[in-house]
């Protein structure tokens, strides 16, 4: 290794970068407690705020709308996302496969007001010509990011698939398994540690999108971010500060979670080894 | 001819293989078809098309009457889009604060992720997840949090007071400062993430050998790192720029009445003024805008994607 001095300038870097992402997320935490209305007074602890929270039964209910989209939304993601990282790592010579594999990616990089608004123009036309759907909500938005999470899917798992070691299925092949046999039995097991972050990070996608669930969603569904949004917009709100609060706490305790498995999991390769 | 070369079984076998990959293919095939592809064709068409109070409210492009097809194609929304100087400065605002917000996230990011893949390897993955974590939260809520920080009675207006660097607050929420930091502060786990995977697959016998050869650190860094990293900086800058020029949330929420954005301007013209057809053009001109940036990306992740081992 080339040698490195304990204060570099990348070190340094690192550590003010880190400050960088994560004081505002303190400051966030801290006001939430602040038993004034006013940000820049502090006038004291006070849990005040977390009791408005729960009170407010429309953030409630928009939590509650946000969830059940992004579970299905993530649900129906790593199907799609799964197979389209089979095409792309497994079929090398199968016709469409470029059209395919560009609309894969695509949606990695696609602004999110041009999305939203191609796919309610795509609604509006097919209520028109087949008359579903009548109402948009939240049907639509699954549609919306079922397709924007996929994409994440794809890159997440064929970046395992490339992994896997091809002999196994090949044998389980040659000893006379089918194809669809051998993806369940051999495959899925190697790669649903993939299976999982994808599914995970395609429901944080579903859960954060505000600007793609504005143009599809109607009156009838209205998603956390939404609600978010209309009452940040006018200021900033100590009920929205304790929210922030409770989602970043809850974001952390399940990535260290997902850490310490992970690292559990190192820990016993090398024990093995 | 294969049925004479192949006993009946494995022919068997042959055809199910062939059936089992059209059904994977065909699946997310016609799924991003129907919902990705086709939804541009009629953003497409309907940007040829004039507003009306209606519902949906625009002209139809294509009509069928008595037995006659015929096509309706105005530009007039392109015309507008160039004439009405507002639109041609938001695009370029938009080209502008995107640029400078990425070379913001690469001059913090590169450094980072340099150190990163510097260090063992536990810490790395301790550092992966430090610099992913913010990610996950939501996006919203984190540029929420500099509303408060920013703000004429804010924290940094308040600790530079108190610290008797300024005398009364200084301007910075509603400025395109703001909406500048906002977006480097967004993006920067995902200039960072490329790079790292970049640097972290460089081969250190190179840089052994330079050093070996008498090179300095500073030069094997220009000469040997840099260039080699050359593909994760690309990826880095895409992802960072591209969502950046369409951001709606980060000008609408930290920007002020002169922070001119193409996706704020789009979501005002379709929600505020129910005009789709501009809208679409917008939309249009936009993605034109962004296709060269979009196909570079693309390229980089293909290759990545196809790539064995």
């Amino acid at each position: 290794m080339v040698k490195s001095r304990p204060f570099s300038f990348s070190k340094v870097m690192l550590v003010l970068g880190l400050l960088f992402l994560y004081l505002p997320m303190v400051v966030l935490i801290v006001y939430s407690f602040n038993a004034s209305r006013l940000v820049s007074v502090w006038a004291g602890f006070s849990t005040h705020w977390y009791g408005e929270l729960f009170r407010d039964q429309q953030i409630l209910s928009a939590v509650w709308m946000s969830l059940k989209i992004a579970f299905y939304s993530a649900s129906m993601a790593v199907c799609l996302g799964t197979l389209c990282a089979f095409v792309m790592t497994r079929f090398k010579r199968i016709r469409g496969r470029t059209l395919l594999s560009s609309m894969v990616s695509a949606p990695l990089v696609m602004p999110e007001v041009i999305t939203g608004l191609s796919l309610l123009l795509l609604f509006v036309q097919m209520a028109q010509t087949i008359g579903w759907p009548v109402d948009r909500g939240m049907a639509t938005i699954w549609i919306a990011h079922t397709t924007f999470c996929s994409a994440y899917v794809a890159v997440v798992v064929s970046a395992r698939l490339r992994e896997v070691d091809r002999s196994i299925e090949e044998a389980a092949m040659d000893l006379g398994c089918t194809p669809l046999k051998t993806f369940f039995v051999i495959t899925l097991p190697v790669i649903a540690p993939a299976l999982v972050s994808g599914w995970l990070l395609a429901f944080t996608l579903s859960l954060d999108d505000l600007v793609i669930a504005s143009f599809v969603s109607g009156p009838g569904a209205t998603t956390l971010p939404m609600v978010v949004f209309s009452s940040v917009r006018m200021g900033v709100s100590p009920k929205i500060n304790a929210l922030a609060a409770l989602i970043i706490l809850a974001v952390s305790l399940i990535a260290f979670i997902a850490w310490y498995l992970m690292w559990r999991a190192e820990k016993r390769r090398q024990g093995e080894a | 001819m294969a049925n004479k070369l192949m006993p009946a079984p494995l022919m068997e076998r042959v055809r199910a293989v062939v059936f089992h990959r059209r059904v994977v293919f065909g699946i997310p095939f016609l799924w991003l078809l129907l919902f990705f592809l086709l939804p541009f064709a009629l953003v497409l068409k309907i940007s040829f098309s004039s507003a009306v109070m209606a519902i949906p409210p625009y002209e139809p492009v294509f009509t069928f009457v008595d037995n006659t097809f015929s096509v309706m194609v105005n530009f007039s929304n392109y015309l507008f889009l160039l004439s009405d100087s507002l639109y041609i400065a938001a695009y370029w605002g938009s080209v502008k604060i995107a640029f400078i917000a990425t070379l913001v996230c690469l001059l913090i990011g590169y450094p980072m992720a340099y150190a990163m893949a510097r260090a063992s390897a536990r810490m790395q993955l301790v550092l992966l997840l430090m610099v992913m974590l913010p990610s996950w939260t939501s996006f919203l809520i984190r540029v929420y949090a500099w509303m408060g920080i920013l703000g004429n009675q804010g924290l940094l207006n308040n600790l530079l007071m108190w610290l008797g660097a300024i005398n009364e607050p200084l301007k910075m929420l509603n400025t395109n400062f703001a909406v500048v930091l906002g977006i480097a502060y967004a993006y920067l786990p995902f200039m960072v993430l490329p790079i790292y995977t970049n640097l972290v697959k460089l081969d250190v016998r190179l840089l052994e050998a330079a050093s070996d050869l008498g090179c300095r650190s500073l030069t094997t860094f220009w000469a040997i790192t840099l260039p080699l990293s050359r593909a994760g900086i690309v990826a880095g800058s895409m992802l960072v720029f591209i969502p950046a020029v369409g951001e709606f949330v980060i000008p609408e929420l930290l920007g002020g009445p002169d922070t001119l954005m193409i996706g704020k301007v789009l979501w005002e013209e379709f929600f505020n003024n129910r005009d789709w057809p501009v809208a679409s053009s917008l939309a249009i001109v936009m993605l034109a805008l962004l296709l060269i940036p979009i196909v570079l990306f693309h390229r980089l992740q293909a290759r990545e994607m196809e790539k064995d081992g």
